[in-house]
């Protein structure tokens, strides 16, 4: 059974992709959120291109994402350059830039999720909301928030998997260094890639299919645990 | 208490073009669907904006389209009872309850929800969820909600409409409480004669986005202009009586109209109150003589006022009976075998079950 020791340098793959990939899903909520209720509710010049903009990571190669990241948040990149010099934030080869990558690639997905739940919502409840007394941003935190939590979790969960086996935008924008940028994805990837690496690729593959498994089933109790709160009509 | 309200709005082919004023008390909006009764009561609301109208309250100006004045729905104060309950799904009965309260700052008051809850029968469901309530119970509810929002008007969109006939006889006893204690004007919207002849102080009569009729509500039920909105079968007049006593072995109540007195099924009235029935023309049969060994229990002398002859073979007769006035409708077939010429003394016989309370 020493095939199933996890070296060191695994472990902080592992604990590196569990940080990436949360602080991608918590980070990108607020955006994700706020964009979802545009593209369900807004009526403006330009949704359609805005909604093209933010599934393009969908469609666009992962590598064609993680150089155009890097070209905008590279050191010498204009958005990079801004953050470094206001926030002191660097996302080139770090791991914050790995949690950038994943965050972007699972936008989307997040978006879709939560705009399908805020389409469903039963507009007449927000009107009556508005009849006793309560104003937009008061209805929108009292009665659309709560009848949205179902798919904000769903988002959420569904965010976080993607980002935990994001790939190609990360290595192609922050490589992969061990330590650093080195996620779980990425070290099964340099397992195969030496001789003899097909033992610790393997122990990897069960650690991912564990931690996505364990996601989904989390994400499956607090579903219908919002869904018993939330109950139909 | 005055409400002057006055819309005009275009939606595609259909154009609303009203305007009405209440005193206070109930004012029923009137008309089939489609006659733009819940447009109307929108506009009131908030919820629709007109193209051009003004909904002004106690010489509050809520909105003027002139004046580019438009109070947005939140700071208006109008409790609004949907047709269907609309209770927040996430939310237990008493924190639907208590949702209005708390914007309107009277949190802290408890004496009105104990009263509100008391009134509307609903103390024992406070605690479950709205998925959980019969249509009834719901909209009981739905109007408790609207009610402890503290709401300067109250406008109720067809409140039993979705409802069964058991469940609306358990809400209407609740309302006609709510419109003698409650002393909030209320703007009703029904296309049933039965409710607007029950609850209604006021009657605005709509058709095609049009008032074609309003006034008391007495005038605009009885008169025969009411058949264009209603539809004719709905046709008849409505009499306002003083509930002399129940016989409770039958159950039938005896209420007095003017000199005459009408005995009605099924109704649950205190003696000495004030009800108002709706007898509809079809329902009302003539003879020359007065009938014997006959099931119907009203039979009232009168004189033939006018007959108004109708398209399709049959004629409106009006009848003096008393005080009150009663149309019947009859086949013209029956006119010339009785016949029938104003002036002539005849005999309307109402059945008690037919009679609309």
């Amino acid at each position: 059974m020493d095939w199933l020791a996890v070296s060191d340098a695994e472990w902080t793959a592992i604990l590196l992709s569990l940080r990436v990939a949360t602080v991608a899903m918590i980070c990108s909520l607020p955006f994700a959120l706020a964009i979802a209720m545009l593209l369900a509710r807004g009526r403006f010049w330009g949704k359609t291109l805005l909604n093209g903009l933010v599934h393009l990571p969908l469609i666009l190669p992962p590598v064609v994402t993680g150089f155009l990241l890097l070209l905008l948040f590279g050191r010498r990149g204009p958005l990079g350059a801004f953050f470094a010099d206001y926030f002191g934030l660097v996302f080139s080869f770090r791991w914050t830039g790995a949690a950038l990558a994943s965050a972007v690639m699972a936008f989307p997905l997040m978006v879709r999720s939560i705009r399908l739940s805020i389409e469903a919502i039963d507009r007449k409840l927000e009107d009556a909301a508005t009849t006793l007394g309560a104003s937009p941003p008061w209805v929108f935190a009292t009665v659309t928030l709560p009848l949205i939590i179902p798919g904000i979790i769903a988002g959420m969960i569904i965010a976080f998997a993607k980002a935990m086996g994001e790939f190609g935008a990360t290595i192609t924008f922050v490589s992969n260094i061990p330590g650093e940028t080195q996620t779980l994805s990425s070290a099964i990837y340099t397992f195969t890639q030496v001789p003899g690496g097909d033992a610790g690729a393997m122990r990897l593959t069960i650690i991912s299919v564990v931690i996505s498994m364990a996601a989904l089933i989390f994400s499956e109790l607090l579903a219908t645990f919002a869904a018993r709160r939330v109950a139909a009509q | 208490m005055s409400l002057t309200i006055e819309a005009r709005h275009q939606f595609g082919s259909f154009s609303l073009d009203a305007a009405f004023t209440s005193d206070g008390g109930v004012t029923a909006l009137f008309g089939r669907s489609g006659s733009g009764k819940t447009s109307l009561i929108n506009i009131i609301a908030g919820l629709l904006k007109p193209q051009s109208g003004r909904v002004v309250l106690d010489g509050d100006v809520i909105a003027d389209s002139e004046r580019r004045i438009f109070t947005p729905v939140h700071r208006r104060r109008f409790g609004y009872v949907f047709q269907e309950a609309r209770l927040f799904p996430h939310l237990s009965v008493r924190r639907n309850l208590a949702y209005g309260r708390w914007f309107a700052g009277k949190s802290g008051s408890g004496g009105d929800f104990a009263r509100i809850v008391e009134m509307l029968g609903i103390g024992h469901l406070l605690e479950r969820n709205p998925s959980a309530l019969s249509g009834g119970e719901r909209q009981r509810v739905a109007i408790g909600r609207a009610l402890l929002a503290a709401p300067r008007l109250l406008l109720m969109d067809e409140p039993l409409a979705a409802l069964d006939e058991a469940r609306k006889a358990e809400i209407l006893p609740y309302l006609e409480r709510l419109r003698d204690d409650a002393g909030i004007p209320i703007v009703y919207v029904s296309h049933s004669v039965g409710e607007v002849a029950r609850l209604a102080r006021r009657v605005v009569v709509l058709e095609n986005g049009r008032v074609t009729a309003s006034g008391a509500a007495a005038e605009v039920l009885s008169a025969p202009a009411a058949m264009l909105a209603t539809g004719r079968r709905e046709a008849g007049v409505l009499l306002e009586g003083e509930v002399e006593g129940t016989d409770p072995s039958h159950e039938l109540t005896t209420v007095r109209v003017g000199r005459e007195r009408l005995r009605i099924a099924g109704v649950s009235a205190a003696p000495g109150s004030r009800l108002r029935v709706h007898v509809a023309a079809r329902d009302v049969m003539l003879a020359t003589s007065r009938p014997v060994e006959i099931s119907a229990l009203n039979v009232l002398e009168g004189r033939i006022l006018a007959i108004a002859t109708e398209e399709d073979g049959s004629v409106d007769v009006r009848v003096t009976c008393g005080d009150a006035t009663i149309a019947a409708r009859i086949t013209r077939f029956s006119r010339d075998a009785l016949a029938l010429v104003p002036g002539k003394t005849v005999y309307a016989i109402i059945k008690s079950v037919a009679i609309d309370h």
